[in-house]
């Protein structure tokens, strides 16, 4: 087994033994981002210097007999989204293709006073909005599996990194299934916590009441130690759940027996393909053999949920996307007075970003607002209302990701909504503010990964990560996205 | 409803958004199908259905009044494309 096919608690145990150095390690993974990411596209900055200093400055203070934290240098990479101070981030987007910030985003805070070096910066669709990374202002993501495949998105950087061995971790960022597609398609493990459980302090807003950072990882396990160094309240951000997070850690339990596990009859329809159903139908058997309770649940209000979803997504982002005018940082275009130079700057944003600020601000407007986005908040009500009911009856609900495996790169679809449909199974737990994770279940016809999600009650990100780890230790002992790696090397254009 | 590319092009403008001509029709079309999504909504009865307009249940999060440190003014300017005096440097605001 190669060094970058470790998990982040191999990494650690070996580390703390002393029997490879952080520096090693680090230096590894940088060269084969050196060799590999021309290919497989995954990101956009590579920080090698400073995640060098913060592995040589975890060696040092291991080597003095300090106490470190367990995951000190163990490096990881981050979506371009979420704000560097003195590294370039670009959210994907020509508007901030060369800004600097001054100041770190909370988890970045969290991640350096942990010890954690930072590979750099990936790439992801354009300010989060796209399911294929291919909306980013400079270049394609390719799928590690398939190079003609997309590798999923907004998060596309981040989960090919982590399936290409090109960093142990990456964090990414949930809207509407941002993170737990990318897991899917890329065959690696993605959690998307309850609202609320991790700092958006830093991460670029996309809809403020929706948007989640979480990791991608290589198995279940890794997630949990993720989260316990990003999750917890953060006093700069308003809409942080109040309270430290638990260890998540004491949720890896492999205990089949007393779990309850509800099938949601309306996510396994002719929208989510055969071979996809049946993966994830099959996991669910695997559970109840093991002693799981597994039922068939509704959530009734199912079919709206795409609906209600672009409604506010693009209201609430197009809201958000309004500071990007030129003014006070970012690129500024040329124009004879600011109206001019707002929107000559602004006519550098993508067409997706672009479509999604024109909905948003029509269904803003003072007489759409009650016909269209109330309506929707509405409807998002009902929504919570399926999640709370059905939660009454079983722990955890487990369902797919993805109508498909991975989709080629360039597809043609025939209409906006088709694209849209990429996040049939995901938009409704974000709406929710739920935790749900996704991770490997099966393979496809054409070899690449089937993704299964266990969505959990809010707050529930225990649970979420209890019932994943016993799934996996029933199906992929050895972790699901390390055993769906296990082998394979990286085909992109034959490297 | 129909989107129209009159009506595209009054939403950017109201957005300060540059549209090409070629952009405002492509939107229209793209538009309304998503539009024709939402209008589905329509058929649930959500009367007396309170909006969920937050992802958390929390109001009014206060913290205490006191002084903290904040970034310093040459960090905040350090990006802006155009500085004078320490302001932020715009074309012309107010008409002569």
């Amino acid at each position: 087994m190669e060094l970058h096919d470790l998990t982040v608690r191999e990494l650690r145990q070996r580390l703390a033994a002393k029997e490879v150095s952080s520096a090693e390690v680090t230096e590894h993974v940088l060269r084969r981002i050196e060799q590999l990411d021309p290919h497989v596209g995954a990101y956009l900055t590579v920080t090698a210097d400073e995640a060098l200093a913060a592995a040589k400055a975890a060696d040092e203070a291991r080597a003095r007999g300090e106490a470190v934290h367990p995951l000190a240098g163990v490096p990881g990479g981050l979506k371009d989204n979420i704000v560097t101070e003195g590294v370039r981030t670009t959210a994907g987007s020509r508007v901030l293709e060369n800004w600097t910030p001054p100041y770190d985003a909370t988890v970045v805070r969290r991640l350096k006073d942990a010890g954690v070096p930072v590979l750099g910066k990936t790439n992801m669709d354009e300010f989060a909005m796209g399911s294929s990374t291919e909306t980013s202002a400079f270049k394609k993501t390719r799928n590690p599996w398939d190079a003609g495949r997309a590798p999923g998105g907004s998060s596309g950087g981040s989960a090919a990194a982590v399936a290409a061995g090109m960093g142990y971790w990456a964090l990414g960022s949930d809207t509407g299934g941002s993170i737990r597609q990318p897991a899917a398609f890329c065959g690696v493990v993605g959690m998307k916590p309850t609202y609320g459980l991790v700092s958006r302090f830093g991460l670029i807003a996309m809809a403020s009441s929706l948007d989640q950072i979480g990791p991608f990882t290589r198995d279940v396990a890794d997630a949990a130690e993720l989260l316990n160094v990003i999750a917890g309240h953060d006093p700069k951000d308003s809409t942080s759940a109040p309270g430290r997070a638990p260890d998540f850690t004491a949720a890896l339990k492999a205990e089949a027996k007393g779990l309850r596990i509800g099938l949601p009859k309306e996510y396994f329809t002719e929208g989510i393909s055969a071979e996809v159903q049946a993966a994830v139908r099959q996991a669910a058997a695997e559970l109840e053999r093991a002693g799981a309770t597994v039922e068939e649940v509704s959530l009734p209000h199912a079919e709206y949920a795409l609906g209600a979803y672009y409604m506010i997504v693009s209201a609430e982002s197009s809201s958000n996307l309004g500071r990007y005018d030129g003014v006070r940082y970012g690129r500024r275009e040329a124009g004879a007075d600011v109206p001019a130079m707002m929107t000559a700057t602004r006519a550098l944003l993508g067409p997706e970003v672009k479509r999604r600020i024109v909905l948003g601000t029509f269904v803003r407007g003072k007489e759409r607002l009650p016909e269209y986005y109330m309506r929707a908040a509405r409807v998002r009500t009902l929504l919570r209302r399926d999640f709370e009911q059905a939660f009454e009856k079983v722990d955890v609900l487990l369902t797919p990701v993805t109508p498909t495996t991975a989709f080629p790169l360039g597809r043609r679809v025939r209409s906006q909504m088709e694209a849209y449909a990429a996040d049939i199974c995901t938009v409704a737990v974000n709406l929710a503010g739920l935790p749900a994770l996704s991770m490997p279940c099966g393979v496809g016809a054409d070899g690449l990964p089937i993704g299964l999600q266990f969505i959990g009650p809010a707050f529930g990100d225990a649970q979420v990560l209890q019932a994943a780890y016993t799934y996996e230790q029933l199906a992929w002992p050895e972790g699901a996205g390390r055993a769906w790696r296990a082998g394979k090397e990286v085909d992109v254009d034959g490297h | 409803m129909k989107f129209t590319p009159e009506q595209v092009r009054a939403l950017a403008g109201q957005a300060r958004l540059g549209l090409t001509d070629e952009e405002a029709e492509r939107l229209a079309a793209q538009l309304t199908d998503v539009l024709q999504e939402a209008e589905r909504l329509k058929e649930l009865d959500v009367e007396g259905v309170e909006p969920t307009l937050f992802g958390v249940q929390l109001v009014n999060v206060w913290r205490d009044d006191a002084v903290e440190a904040s970034l310093p003014r040459d960090a905040a300017l350090a990006a802006a494309p155009d500085v004078q005096d320490g302001f932020v440097k715009v074309p012309r605001i107010v008409e002569e």
